[in-house]
């Protein structure tokens, strides 16, 4: 059982690389322990920032600081970063095309019964609208400490979301097939292609070796990079598929899900079902509960993916 | 010395003559700050137009993005960029857009949105401090921007920061869209609002050059925090018909008024040369 949550996993690469990169910066709202970023502010306190409960301003001078040649990591809780700054967002990151990663931390529904104020369920819609604004969400911890180092290097805007609960391995931690901005196939199947990102990864790949079992063949694509999404990768899959089911922590407004949908509606047809968060507050609970209310865990996607080759 | 107050009013023909042109801008703000612009751009920034990429150089941003006119003309005769670009001015395809875009070279980043800059330039102060370099970062606000909640962010962590690399300067011109500031959202208060968070607070005249120039060099021998300049400005200033009036925030000038304001602005001219 992992216990390395993928938040860690960021503080941990910007540690090592922030000893001989000194224009690293990270930035905090009052987040600094939600985003597992004490270890960081002890290591490297002249290159870190705390704006107090101000996300407005965590952006914002993330981007002066990037402006000047800083290498900006602005962490704050996904439901805030994503939307009380969104302008900030627009403008000044991306389309002053700045070099600040912003990173959202606790996304999607993983602060579970603190209710809809801190959950993004809209982040990939409200971040992945944005020209020039690119949308990652990994799915273990190995694959969030590639994409970290990715961006390192090639220091354009983007936005970041990772849960707060550890989540098992997706990648064996000396195997990390990483490619930026390519879809990692996890698997790859003739009946039914699964589209997945984040946290929905783990039990999609999960769903393929049980669907696997039942003689259906499934593939499988860990779509962390949501936006630019790898469209090679979804054509591939789909056109060597019959159907698509998408899985996300997400509203199926605006998210993963309807971007495979425009894809494959326009360049192979097939019925794709979207599992997804509802349009509306999610029941409370935890977040795997949320996760088993709504069937988006291994047998749910399993099941819709019969069902969806049933309808056919 | 050439005469900045003659230039400053030549400067302003040459946002007449964009908004005139296109059709399009915001004359009334464009006017107001002329003079903090051409105090900036003249007597204050170290910038260097081929050198952009200095990572010394003094950084500006105009966070009241909409006056965006005046920077365009005076950028121009700083030698950013040719004359004839002013005339592309929100044409279609232009880079020249009706807010600050920062593929224009000497424009740092791009705005329009109030309330961004005075946290960008906090950013770009906090680097100055962290790399140990002596640029000074400066920011212009509108009056009716400081309604932005976001701008308060910024003042507190500027405070906080105690960023002495960083000025302020409030266009106070006491007009908004909508009317008076007093009347829209009063910001009477600014000398403790500034102040409660840390800041050194200065007035100037507002169309003043050597005025706004004498507050530039009192913030620079301020230490320890921020200084924040009210710069007490007429909206419209340099035409007597647009001055003072809030329905010139962003009115185009007819066939007529054009010719009356050219003819205005050529006599302050020179009477200042």
């Amino acid at each position: 059982m992992n216990n390395i949550p993928n938040r860690q996993a960021i503080c941990d690469v910007l540690i090592e690389k922030a000893n001989t990169d000194k224009d690293i910066v990270v930035l905090c709202s009052d987040s600094r322990g939600s985003a597992s970023m004490t270890d960081y502010v002890k290591a490297h306190p002249d290159q870190f920032v705390e704006v107090g409960i101000a996300e407005q301003s965590l952006v914002s001078v993330a981007a002066g600081l990037a402006r000047c040649g800083k290498k900006a990591f602005a962490a704050s809780p996904a439901c805030f970063l994503s939307t009380r700054s969104m302008e900030q967002a627009k403008v000044d990151v991306a389309y002053s095309n700045t070099n600040v990663t912003l990173i959202g931390i606790s996304g999607g529904v993983s602060y579970g019964a603190l209710g809809m104020t801190h959950h993004s369920a809209q982040d990939i819609a409200v971040m992945g609208s944005i020209p020039n604004m690119r949308v990652y969400i990994p799915s273990d911890r190995h694959q969030t400490k590639c994409l970290i180092e990715a961006l390192l290097q090639d220091q354009k805007p983007a936005y970041i979301r990772v849960g707060r609960n550890p989540v098992e391995d997706v990648y064996a931690e000396d195997n990390v097939p990483f490619e930026m901005d390519k879809a990692t196939v996890l698997a790859e199947g003739t009946d039914v292609a699964i589209v997945a990102c984040g946290e929905m990864v783990r039990p999609a790949k999960e769903a393929a070796e049980l669907l696997r079992e039942k003689g259906i063949s499934a593939g499988v694509l860990d779509m962390y990079c949501v936006k630019p999404i790898d469209k090679e990768a979804v054509v591939k899959a789909a056109s060597k598929a019959r159907c698509v089911v998408t899985v996300e922590e997400h509203t199926y407004i605006g998210g993963l899900g309807a971007m495979v949908a425009q894809i494959v509606s326009a360049e192979c047809p097939k019925k794709v079902k979207n599992l997804s968060l509802p349009d509306a507050p999610v029941v409370t609970g935890k977040s795997q509960e949320v996760f088993d209310h709504y069937g988006l865990n291994r047998e749910g996607i399993a099941k819709a993916a019969e069902e969806l080759l049933a309808s056919l | 010395m050439e005469n900045l107050t003659a230039k400053s009013f030549a400067l302003r023909q040459d946002v007449l003559d964009m908004i005139y042109m296109a059709k399009t801008g915001h004359i009334g703000g464009d006017f107001s700050v002329m003079d903090i612009l051409v105090t900036l751009y003249y007597k204050q920034l170290r910038v260097d137009p081929a050198r952009m990429d200095d990572p010394d150089r003094d950084r500006f941003i105009l966070s009241k993005g909409h006056s965006v006119e005046a920077l365009y003309a005076v950028l121009c005769s700083r030698g950013f960029f040719p004359k004839e670009d002013l005339k592309t001015y929100s044409q279609y395809q232009s880079k020249y857009i009706g807010h600050p875009n920062n593929k224009i070279n000497g424009i740092e980043m791009n705005s329009g949105s109030l309330g961004h800059g005075l946290s960008v330039s906090v950013g770009m102060a906090l680097a100055g401090k962290m790399d140990k370099r002596d640029y000074r970062v400066y920011v212009v606000m509108g009056d009716g921007e400081l309604a932005e909640g976001s701008v308060w962010e910024g003042a507190m962590a500027a405070g906080h920061y105690k960023l002495d690399n960083l000025c302020a300067v409030v266009d106070r011109n006491r007009l908004q869209i909508s009317g008076c500031t007093e009347d829209v959202m009063a910001h009477d208060s600014l000398d403790q609002r500034f102040g409660s968070f840390g800041w050194h607070v200065t007035h100037a005249a507002g169309n003043d050059i050597e005025a706004l120039n004498a507050a530039f060099e009192e913030a620079k021998s301020v230490k320890g925090k921020p200084t924040v300049i009210i710069a007490d400005t007429t909206k419209g200033y340099g035409v007597s018909f647009i001055e003072n009036q809030a329905a010139w925030h962003h009115k185009v000038p007819t066939e007529e008024e054009y010719q009356l304001a050219t003819k205005e602005l050529a006599e302050r001219r020179a009477a200042n040369e």
